[in-house]
């Protein structure tokens, strides 16, 4: 049994909160980031960047920053608004969605930015 | 000129079989195996069928004469080879629309898989496939929300949904029911189900089963943030219980519960469904009793016929096969019935036993389940086979992991993220599968223990119903 380890989540801890798709996984970094949005882009999805407060990232709508990249297939520039609404709303969760309009749904939804919550 | 009255029994064919008939738009079109009794011709085998399944009885009869015969008869229009069988053939039979009620399931099956399988003129008798006319998918139910409305409902985009039926299946007490349900879901699942056999038996009671589990996806939620859902399952020996568990569901405020169509009964299942979009619950379809019907390759209904007319009578998830579990399932088939659940129009695929080009117009799509002996390993193949519009299930591949639920949920989480980011970044899954797993078990420990439990086990049992293909 002494190998047997515990699985650490705890209510009273508000860093156990995960955040949908990737939250599984270690924050990723540059290029893989670049990879995702390429892939977003690939697909002929609009990318498009949400933040909240972590404490209400629950709620369906998160703060939406600006409007949907339509058509949008720079990388860099996708990058750069992550950057600039990063910079914006510092404590805030940031996400990037690739909108697919054909399917009327989110094709991609990722958190490329968790707050850290002091505790 | 009108037709003059002979008593008498006269060939099916020279009423039923019509080579030069071109099928119209607005018929019901089948595809049938038949394996024809020693001696009867296809062509009179077919058009019995036709007949049979149709207007037609065995011998005539004088009111034939007080309708319009042409206009209301099924008839056997083509005849091919089957690949690999020197006995069968494929008959296609095109039903005139005047022969059904609009928006039931239950009458288009009564005719097409009614008397005609026990007769005597045919030895064995499969529906392969059946083409349902626009008119007619318009006038059924469908999917009580669809495959975009529950990931809106659930929030849960870019990826599979991750399940978990709970196990033993029978037994526990429903304290220790919903511990198990608490324990998979703040591990990272999305759903946890009961086992199709779990209804209301002495040992755990349906209501408090429901009230347990409903604590334990509340307690999930408000731990790691995510919402999660429970498939409650409705199933009841009537349908006056089957509401009143229904009901019940609803005041917990649960998103999710489940039925069982076939040992259910289509009508009953028709009405909770319907019942599902009235009262905004999902409602999850498992299949008790499929195999009966579907698995002997020259006798009953193949599971894609099952599955569209799940698609038509209502459902949020069908139970698919999983492909590469310790369940029955070819690949090819298998991609075939989970286009005709999802997509909007499915063209005729010989290659993955599709007959008939299908239009579903605008009806919402089922999301496929893959369940049944899959664990960490297959998550690869299961990604690459299944996309993200699918529900995967692990039940011993969660429960049996050596640090508990919790782990084993975190464990396939991991390695479903994984698998989902390398394939976005253009990684081959099923031929980078290990790399990528092994990867990404370097921050999960869960995983890795997991890797390790279930490294050697494999199914690779031959599959009993194939597609049919030529054998020379």
């Amino acid at each position: 049994m002494s190998k047997v380890q515990d699985y650490g989540s705890r209510l009273s801890d508000p860093n156990s909160r995960k955040l949908g798709t990737f939250s599984y996984l270690p924050p990723m970094d540059a290029d893989e980031l670049r990879k995702q949005i390429e892939y977003i882009v690939s697909k002929g999805w609009n990318p498009t960047i949400e933040h909240t407060e972590p404490a209400h990232a629950a709620s369906n709508y998160w703060y939406m920053w600006k409007l949907p990249m339509f058509g949008e297939t720079d990388v860099d520039r996708i990058l750069a608004e992550i950057e600039q609404c990063k910079k914006a709303n510092p404590g805030n969760h940031v996400r990037l969605i690739g909108y697919d309009n054909y399917l009327q749904s989110q094709g991609a939804n990722m958190v490329v930015h968790r707050a850290t919550i002091e505790v | 000129m009108a037709k003059t009255y002979q008593a008498g029994v006269k060939e099916y064919r020279e009423t039923y079989w019509d080579p030069a008939y071109t099928p119209k738009e607005s018929d019901v079109l089948a595809a049938f195996k038949v394996v024809p009794q020693a001696g009867v011709p296809r062509e009179e085998a077919a058009a019995a069928v036709a007949a049979e399944s149709s207007t037609g009885t065995w011998t005539t009869v004088w009111t034939d004469l007080l309708t319009d015969l042409d206009y209301y008869k099924g008839r056997a229009y083509a005849i091919e080879d089957v690949p690999g069988d020197d006995e069968a053939f494929f008959a296609f039979v095109a039903y005139p629309m005047g022969l059904f009620e609009e928006g039931s399931i239950v009458n288009v099956f009564t005719s097409l898989v009614g008397n005609v399988f026990g007769f005597k003129a045919v030895r064995s008798l499969r529906l392969e496939d059946v083409r349902f006319p626009l008119w007619f998918v318009t006038t059924c139910p469908g999917p009580p929300h669809g495959i975009r409305v529950e990931r809106d409902k659930m929030d849960k985009y870019g990826r599979p949904l991750l399940g978990c039926t709970i196990k033993p299946k029978l037994g526990l007490s429903a304290k220790n029911y919903g511990r198990a349900v608490y324990e998979c879901l703040r591990g990272g699942l999305d759903f946890t189900k009961d086992d199709e056999n779990v209804n209301s038996q002495p040992f755990m009671r349906w209501r408090d089963r429901f009230a347990f589990c409903q604590e334990a996806i509340e307690k999930a939620e408000r731990e790691t943030g995510e919402r999660k859902g429970h498939y409650l399952n409705v199933t009841a020996p009537d349908v006056e219980a089957m509401y009143e568990r229904a009901e019940f569901a609803k005041e917990l405020g649960t998103p999710i519960i489940m039925s069982d169509y076939l040992t259910l009964g289509w009508a009953a299942h028709q009405s909770l469904s319907k019942w599902c979009r009235k009262n905004g619950l999902l409602l999850h379809v498992h299949r008790a009793m499929h195999a009966v019907i579907d698995r002997n390759p020259r006798h009953g209904i193949n599971f894609r016929v099952l599955a569209k007319l799940l698609r038509l009578l209502g459902g949020d998830h069908l139970h698919s096969g999983t492909v590469v579990g310790k369940l029955e399932g070819d690949r090819e088939a298998t991609l075939g019935w989970i286009d005709q659940m999802r997509d909007r129009y499915v063209k005729e695929d010989r290659s993955r036993g599709i007959f008939f080009d299908q239009d579903w117009g605008q009806m919402p799509g089922v999301m496929p389940v893959a369940s049944g002996g899959i664990h960490v390993w297959h998550m690869p193949a299961l990604v690459s086979i299944f996309g993200d519009d699918a529900v995967l299930q692990f039940g011993g591949g969660t429960l049996g992991h050596p640090w508990g639920n919790a782990a084993g949920a975190a464990a396939n989480r991991v390695a479903l993220e994984a698998c989902v980011k390398a394939r976005n970044e253009g990684r081959a899954l099923e031929k980078e599968g290990k790399e990528i797993l092994t990867a990404a078990a370097q921050h999960s420990p869960e995983l890795k223990i997991a890797m390790e439990t279930w490294k050697e086990i494999k199914f690779e049992f031959d599959t009993v119903d194939k597609l049919d293909v030529a054998h020379r």
